[in-house]
């Protein structure tokens, strides 16, 4: 399997606490900073209707869909419900800079 | 007196005592004549509760199992206040002796009313269900002022009077008790000091490394704790205490005192009757004691050399004795329990049972540990079972755990899954295995049965609902989890429940305590609230409701962070299901002019807004924006944000009034722009939709709105609140008449600033004006007779002061990002990994 590492720019253009939505490709990733410092980075879309996950309310590791509040665990993909889940990707913080690995 | 039924007379009206009665009456509901003695002035509440009655969380009226008319309609004659003393066992009678009314319920020497009559009650059987006392350990100048214990009903309400007049407290005993009355100390806003004497808190349940990382948690809330301190005197000074004299020669200076260091049985009466008693009344298996016409339950047994000091064990004796009693199964035994308990500290989530180290060769031991969380699980698993568990910092797996520990259940393969939960977040165990009888709420006793039945039957489909229905979930809660797994698996969806107790479901507190303690300790943002109510953990289904709140509570202070607020609120716009937004200009009581039509018009067309509709609330809506379009179709419109899309005052709409109308009286053209103007953007637990109608022809529907002023004869305003016409219909309740518009506007406010104070989180206002009440309201905000009324307007002027157009953030975002779309990645630094 092959693997690419990108970087997407600086740490600073993600608020604390927040999230943004990434286009890599074709592929829309959806990347968090927690309050904690953690960085998390998934699908950005919904395996439910499609709903912007990078617009969703974050903390302890979960992520809240804005349209219908469905969570995902940010660290491991899984759903609130039943047979939903979501791609997660490996993202780090290398020099101020956030680095992720698709 | 019915000479045919068997006489059975119960010593003790506590949990143990009246339980019991209740299993006998499911039994055999006319069989027995009851007489119950219970020294405490009441009936039977749950003790338990206690914990929250100190903290504040709930009012004492609330934790009452059985109340007086309980005793009525089920014909059992109660003897409140009144103490057993002696049993004559040759008489067969049951004597006893009225207490004083401030008597220590549980003393050894309670005091009993001099020269009373005793009262004699003659018995076929008897049942001692006395429960315990705390224990006292050694110790001079105990007993004095400021002197406490913590069993009853009674000493909460003497802990928190005494507490008013202190600064500092200390809590003797670090264990389950002590730290929930250290915990219920605090909100009485002293500084608190628990002593410990072992080398470690919750020795009983906790190992040494998870006792260590408690007392760090505990000291994280603000609660001093001291190992190893073994208290010798109270010292006093001019009828006060002064400080604390230690075994090792230290002192501490403190206000008062609270001593919660272990039970002990209350056998007296067994004893004066002679009936064997150890450390507690001797049991056999069917729950006898040394002599056959008399049973005991509870707290005050000793059953094969065991004592126990939860509810859970209790509830299986009392089904055991009652089946005996009863006949209902003569064989009937019980056989000894195994312990588990959750403590009910806020902020902190500790879970416990069985072992809590190896004892065995074979024991094996899953241990994790992440102290810089206050994480900690570990499990012993013993012949494929658990043997015993600790969960601190995060007990999500506690419910299905004490399940598997409490039945003997074979453990899975991946020991983590019980501790962490399945990595596809499938249950570890399947609820519809556990068979009917299986008990999920330890607390109340509740079964599985009783549960699906009132979920199936009683169509309870929150877990709230079904505690109301079943009181499973009412205790400690760390049968919450399994609740709604069962609603899951019998209703197919667990219902949001607007009316559960929280404000918000991560702070484990109800409003008014909530705002106690953001205002004590002036917390004036979302992550401080999380760090101090909260264990630090940031629960992301709470932010935006404690944002809200934190808003209304502190205008113009509040430390706005960003990412606690819904996506709308952050863009100020409504998002739509395909993630574009729409954009609603305010268009002040509907009244528009042809050069602001022209205006949202030729936006609409430079931004190729898809759509543009005319809303329910007399203005426009521009749908289907791109995010990054949304600063810069605002900038050109040069109108104020219309808040279509936050919990706040939306819109006020109005009829033609008196300029054009030929049945208006009263100008609802002009109150509606006042109104509007004035209550723009201020924030409400929910949405409020108001309108003025000219005449009682209604045409504005001012009726059923959250607000709305309706015109009557003689240039008079009707007020009406908590109107809906939505999913619900109702029609607003009428608040009061007044004469002008400057009224209107006065009470409208008063009445929001009341809601934005009392409202439950995602309440409407036709919920809240029928809970409260639409005569409370009109006295408490027309009569003032809770004279609060000056306040109410002068805060909601401070909040009208504070309005700022949102929208005025095109010129300058907030935070990085706050108006992006999808970013491009570029490919900076691109590395190909095989493998
Ligand atoms: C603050 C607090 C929190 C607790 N939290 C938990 C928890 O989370 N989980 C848990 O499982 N357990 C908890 N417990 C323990 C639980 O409350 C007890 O195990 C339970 O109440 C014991 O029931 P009982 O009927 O044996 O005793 P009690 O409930 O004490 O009832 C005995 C009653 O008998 C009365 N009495 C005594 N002698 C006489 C007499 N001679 N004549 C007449 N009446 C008499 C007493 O005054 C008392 O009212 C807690 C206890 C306290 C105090
Ligand atoms: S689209 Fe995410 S919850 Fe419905």
């Amino acid at each position: 399997m092959s693997t690419t590492t990108i970087n997407l720019g600086s740490i600073e253009n993600i608020a604390l606490g927040h999230g943004r939505c990434y286009l890599v490709g074709d592929e829309e990733i959806a990347v968090f900073r927690q309050r904690s410092g953690h960085l998390f980075a998934i699908q950005n879309r919904c395996p439910h209707r499609n709903g912007t996950l990078s617009e969703g309310v974050i903390g302890a590791g979960k992520v809240i869909c804005p349209l219908h509040s469905h969570k995902f665990d940010l660290a491991s993909g899984a759903g609130s419900e039943a047979d939903e889940c979501v791609k997660v990707y490996t993202v780090r913080e290398l020099d101020g800079d956030i680095v992720l690995t698709v | 007196m019915n000479q045919n039924k068997t006489k059975l007379v119960v010593v003790g009206n506590g949990m143990a005592g009246a339980r019991v009665v209740e299993e006998i009456l499911k039994r055999a509901s006319d069989r027995f004549e009851i007489v119950m003695f219970g020294a405490e002035p009441y009936g039977n509440y749950n003790r338990i509760l206690l914990s929250n009655v100190l903290n504040g969380s709930q009012a004492a009226s609330e934790i009452f199992m059985n109340p007086l008319a309980w005793y009525r309609d089920n014909g059992i004659k109660l003897h409140a206040g009144v103490r057993a003393t002696r049993i004559d066992r040759q008489r067969k009678v049951v004597i006893g002796a009225p207490l004083e009314k401030d008597a220590l319920a549980y003393a050894a020497d309670a005091a009993a009313v001099p020269d009373a009559a005793l009262i004699e009650e003659p018995y076929d059987h008897v049942i001692i269900a006395t429960g315990s006392r705390p224990f006292v350990p050694p110790m001079e100048g105990f007993g004095g002022p400021g002197t406490f214990l913590f069993r009853t009903l009674d000493d909460c309400d003497q802990i928190a009077n005494y507490a008013k007049t202190c600064k500092e407290a200390a809590v003797i005993g670090g264990g389950l008790l002590g730290l929930e009355a250290a915990r219920g100390l605090l909100t009485h806003g002293v500084e608190v000091t628990v002593l410990e004497a072992a080398p470690q808190l919750m020795i009983a349940q906790l190992d040494f490394e998870s006792g260590k990382m408690l007392r760090d948690t505990m000291e994280g809330m603000g609660i001093q704790v001291m190992c190893e301190k073994i208290t010798t005197k109270i010292v006093y000074d001019d009828g006060r205490i002064r400080r604390l004299d230690f075994k090792d020669g230290s002192t501490l200076e403190t206000d008062m005192v609270v001593v919660s260091a272990g039970i002990r049985p209350i056998t007296e009466i067994a004893a004066a009757s002679g009936l064997t008693v150890n450390k507690g009344i001797v049991c056999d298996d069917q729950m006898r004691t040394s002599d056959r016409d008399i049973f005991a339950v509870g707290e005050c047994v000793e059953h094969r050399h065991k004592l126990y000091g939860l509810v859970d064990p209790i509830w299986d004796q009392a089904k055991t004795l009652a089946d005996v009693i009863t006949g209902f199964n003569p064989k009937a035994e019980y056989l000894g329990s195994r312990l588990g308990t959750k403590l009910k500290v806020m902020g902190v989530e500790l879970a416990s049972m069985g072992d809590t180290k190896p004892s065995l060769p074979d024991d094996e031991v899953i241990v994790y540990s992440e102290p810089s969380r206050g994480v900690y699980k570990k499990m012993i698993v013993r012949e494929n079972q658990i043997a015993g568990a600790i969960l601190l910092g995060e007990t999500d797996t506690a419910g299905v755990l004490m399940q598997m520990f409490m039945t003997g259940a074979a453990v899975p393969s991946r020991r983590a899954d019980l501790l962490f939960g399945t990595s596809s977040g499938m249950p570890v165990l399947s609820v519809f295995d556990l068979p009917d009888h299986a008990q999920i709420c330890n607390c109340n006793g509740i079964s599985k049965g009783e549960i699906k039945e009132a979920i199936v039957i009683g169509k309870c489909h929150s877990v709230s609902k079904v505690g109301a229905c079943t009181k499973a979930g009412l205790g400690c809660g760390s049968c919450k989890v399994l609740v709604a797994q069962l609603i899951e698996a019998y209703a197919g969806e667990v219902d949001d429940d607007p009316t559960e107790d929280y404000y918000v479901p991560g702070v484990p507190l109800e409003k008014a305590q909530l705002v106690a303690e953001i205002k004590r300790r002036g917390l004036k943002s979302v992550s401080a609230v999380f760090r101090e109510l909260a264990g630090d953990k940031e629960d992301p289904g709470s932010k935006v409701g404690l944002a809200s709140l934190l808003k209304t509570l502190w205008p113009g202070e509040y430390d706005d962070e960003r990412d606690a607020r819904f996506v709308n609120d952050r863009v100020h716009a409504n998002i739509q299901k395909d993630g574009t937004f729409s954009v609603v200009p305010r268009i002040y009581g509907g009244v528009t002019s042809p050069a602001e039509l022209r205006r949202i018009a030729e936006v609409a067309e430079k931004y190729n807004v898809p759509m543009v509709k005319f809303t329910g609330g007399q203005r426009l809506d521009l749908l289907g924006v791109k995010k990054d379009d949304l600063p810069k179709m605002w900038k050109d419109l040069g109108i104020p944000s219309g808040h279509a899309y936050t919990k706040a005052f939306r819109t006020c709409k109005s009829c033609v009034g008196t300029d054009f109308c030929r049945y208006g009286v009263g100008d609802s053209i002009k109150l509606a722009q006042e109104i509007e103007h004035r209550f723009q953007g201020i924030e409400s637990p929910h949405k409020m939709k108001l309108a003025t109608a000219g005449c009682p022809r209604n045409c504005s529907e001012a009726y059923v709105k959250d607000l709305g002023a309706v015109a009557i004869e003689g240039g008079k305003w009707e007020i009406y609140i908590g109107g809906a016409a939505g999913g619900s219909v109702r029609k607003g309740d009428l608040l009061c008449t007044v004469a002008t518009h400057a009224d209107v506007l006065k009470y409208m406010g008063r009445f929001m600033q009341y809601y934005r104070e009392h409202g439950k989180y995602l309440e409407r206002t036709y919920g809240f004006v029928e809970r409260i009440g639409i005569e409370p309201l009109k006295m408490i905000l027309v009569e003032d007779s809770e004279g609060i009324c000056a306040r109410l307007d002068a805060e909601i002027q401070k909040a009208v002061d504070a309005y700022k157009d949102p929208w005025k953030e095109a010129e300058l975002p907030a935070y990085p990002g706050q108006f992006n779309g999808p970013e491009l990645a570029h490919a900076l630094e691109l590395a190909e990994n095989n493998g």
